[in-house]
């Protein structure tokens, strides 16, 4: 590197570098992305294909269904979805409306004890709740929520919100006092007020709610342990169980794979711009 | 501004419903678990208190402490992995990815960071797949380099096993830091970058001389959420491995070996005190890395806003 410009300039060493650049990301693509195609992929083949021919798209000759006949005689894929779309959507919509709650006063107020609350609601960031798992059970079959879809919604709405709290906090702190000021000299009430200032943070709320989901959509343990009766299964434990027993189907494998994936890849795709939008500006500053 | 009023209602109003469940739901369980670590089952389903004798079992009897020093083992492991190949990689990405010459930033970040949001269950599945001799698609990825016969059933061997899961969940997790990182290194003053190149810096010295110690608090967070999440592990050994963790408990992490315990299997009943005992002792390593963490970024701790 000679001259000392402000843009890089466009000689031989850049363009290697360019070059470099994008051939380790591209590289690092495939990888992220071929067991996820290679799956999809074979899961549109006859038996014979998957194993004769991996690599090639399926065709006139490969083609088959059969996989996701097997998937849909086997097990109740479409009830699992709504179980986990249901926990998941209750769940979210209980953690925003709390987390948002409390941030506001955490934000908003000064009473005494502020900053301790802020820390004990901030713990659950860093113990997990999975520790607790033995006492959890106990609970829950205590009050009879066993097999219910209810135990569930219980544990990921306490699980989100440390997390959702402070976040929210944050982002809140950051909302001009004026308009509050305002408001109250109109005489709103405090509760307007809190209902004046969730559109202003729309953002952080948005960012919250992925981080909240996925983990909640994805999650195996509170599933296995509290709801694993037939009617409260959740995708991911429907398809561990499914996986588990057609193990050596292999169409059935691939196509309970996909199934469980796919749905999640395309939302995935559509808001995968706010979502890592969200990820990197709700990233601890 | 509530001093002439009697007593702040609304402040208690906001905050009731997420304290009362957080605390019934996570800070109750957790406390109540690390209480009832201190009882065994007595005669006719009930428990007495017998102090720390549990952990003393756990740590010493010879049917309960080389499972339990054998998953603590494995779990070391299984973080020094990623902190050694997911880590560094995903700092690598983010340095790629935030590089002035870099285009269709947008769709790699969303390629690369997609397995993240998968599964760790579908995931564990796929792998198992890829990597099964059945399938020979791991022989023929050897075989592009002239390696096939160096190809192994690399999950059924008790010295490949864990490598390779760990691995596994390195592909999957490794979207994580690649964001953190990325997102501290888009943040840094651009003028301080253009100093150095007036300076004449390359590329190279930037990184290492200014990016690298400005985004050090990330290397701290990125390590801490590491540990936490490594020692809280679970569902890839599960799904890949069943909760032997096989082969020979070579995969067994404190995760499995907790579920085991608390749960119970075909052949062992389900040993609820024994379980939570395991997770104190979860939670103990955990606290420990925690408490490190904050010791050592201390200084920096003070500037994160609560």
């Amino acid at each position: 590197m000679t001259a000392p410009t402000r843009l890089p300039g466009k000689g031989w060493g850049h363009w290697a570098q360019v070059v470099a650049t994008h051939a380790v990301l591209l590289a690092y693509a495939a990888v992220a992305l071929f067991p996820v195609v290679l799956v999809v992929m074979n899961s549109f083949k006859s038996r014979r294909a998957i194993f004769g021919s991996p690599y090639d798209l399926p065709n006139a000759d490969t083609f088959s269904l059969v996989g996701y006949q097997t998937v849909f005689s086997g097990a109740r894929f479409d009830l699992y979805f709504l179980n986990s779309a249901i926990v998941t959507g209750v769940s979210l919509a209980l953690v925003l409306l709390f987390a948002s709650m409390a941030a506001h006063a955490l934000a908003e107020y000064r009473f005494r004890g502020n900053a301790l609350m802020g820390l004990y609601l901030a713990v659950g960031i860093m113990i997990p709740i999975r520790l607790g798992t033995v006492s959890i059970l106990r609970m829950m079959v205590a009050l009879g929520l066993t097999d219910t879809l209810w135990s569930l919604i219980l544990v990921y709405t306490a699980q989100g919100i440390p997390l959702a709290v402070f976040i929210l906090t944050v982002f809140m702190r950051q909302v001009p006092s004026d308009l509050k000021d305002a408001a109250r000299i109109d005489g709103a009430s405090e509760y307007r007020i809190y209902r004046l200032i969730l559109p202003l943070v729309r953002p952080a709320l948005g960012t919250v709610a992925v981080f909240t989901m996925i983990p909640i959509w994805n999650d195996l343990w509170f599933p296995l342990v509290l709801a694993s009766g037939e009617r409260t299964k959740t995708v991911i434990l429907g398809a561990q169980i499914f996986l588990g027993q057609y193990v050596n189907d292999w169409n059935a494998v691939l196509a309970s794979l996909t199934l469980a994936m796919v749905p999640i890849i395309v939302l995935y795709v559509i808001f995968s711009r706010q979502l890592i939008r969200g990820l990197t500006q709700g990233a601890v500053k | 501004m509530n001093k002439r009023k009697p007593f702040p209602w609304h402040v208690v109003v906001f905050l009731a419903p997420a304290t009362i469940v957080y605390t019934a739901f996570m800070i109750f369980p957790l406390l109540d678990s690390l209480r009832f670590s201190t009882f065994a089952p007595g005669p006719d389903r009930t428990f007495t208190f017998v102090g720390l004798a549990n952990y003393q079992r756990l740590t010493s009897d010879a049917n309960w402490a080389p499972f339990l020093w054998n998953a603590i083992k494995n779990n070391f492991l299984f973080f020094a992995v990623h902190m050694l190949v997911q880590n560094p990689l995903g700092l690598l990405l983010a340095a790629l990815l935030s590089s002035q010459i870099t285009r269709f930033k947008a769709l790699f970040r969303t390629v690369l960071f997609l397995p993240t949001v998968l599964s760790v269950v579908l995931i564990g599945f796929i792998w198992r797949l890829i990597l099964s001799p059945i399938w020979g698609i791991s022989k023929d990825f050897l075989g592009v380099f002239g390696l096939q016969h160096l190809n192994q059933p690399w999950l059924g061997l008790e010295g490949t096993a864990l490598v390779t899961l760990s691995l596994v969940s390195v592909w999957q997790w490794v979207g994580i830091p690649m964001l953190l990182f990325l997102a501290a290194l888009v943040g840094i003053p651009d003028e301080l970058i253009e100093a150095a190149r007036v300076d004449g810096a390359n590329a190279w010295r930037v990184f290492w001389g200014i990016k690298f110690p400005l985004i050090l608090p990330t290397v701290g967070i990125v390590g801490v959420l590491t540990f936490v999440g490594n020692f809280n592990a679970f569902d890839l050994i599960y799904t890949t491995q069943r909760a032997t963790a096989g082969p020979n408990y070579a995969t067994d992490i404190l995760g499995t070996f907790f579920f085991r315990t608390f749960f119970g299997m075909q052949l062992q009943a389900a040993n609820p005190t024994m379980g939570a005992t395991i997770a104190g002792i979860m939670f103990l390593i955990i606290l420990a890395g925690v408490l490190l963490y904050l010791f050592a970024y201390q200084r920096r701790l003070q500037r994160i806003e609560l």
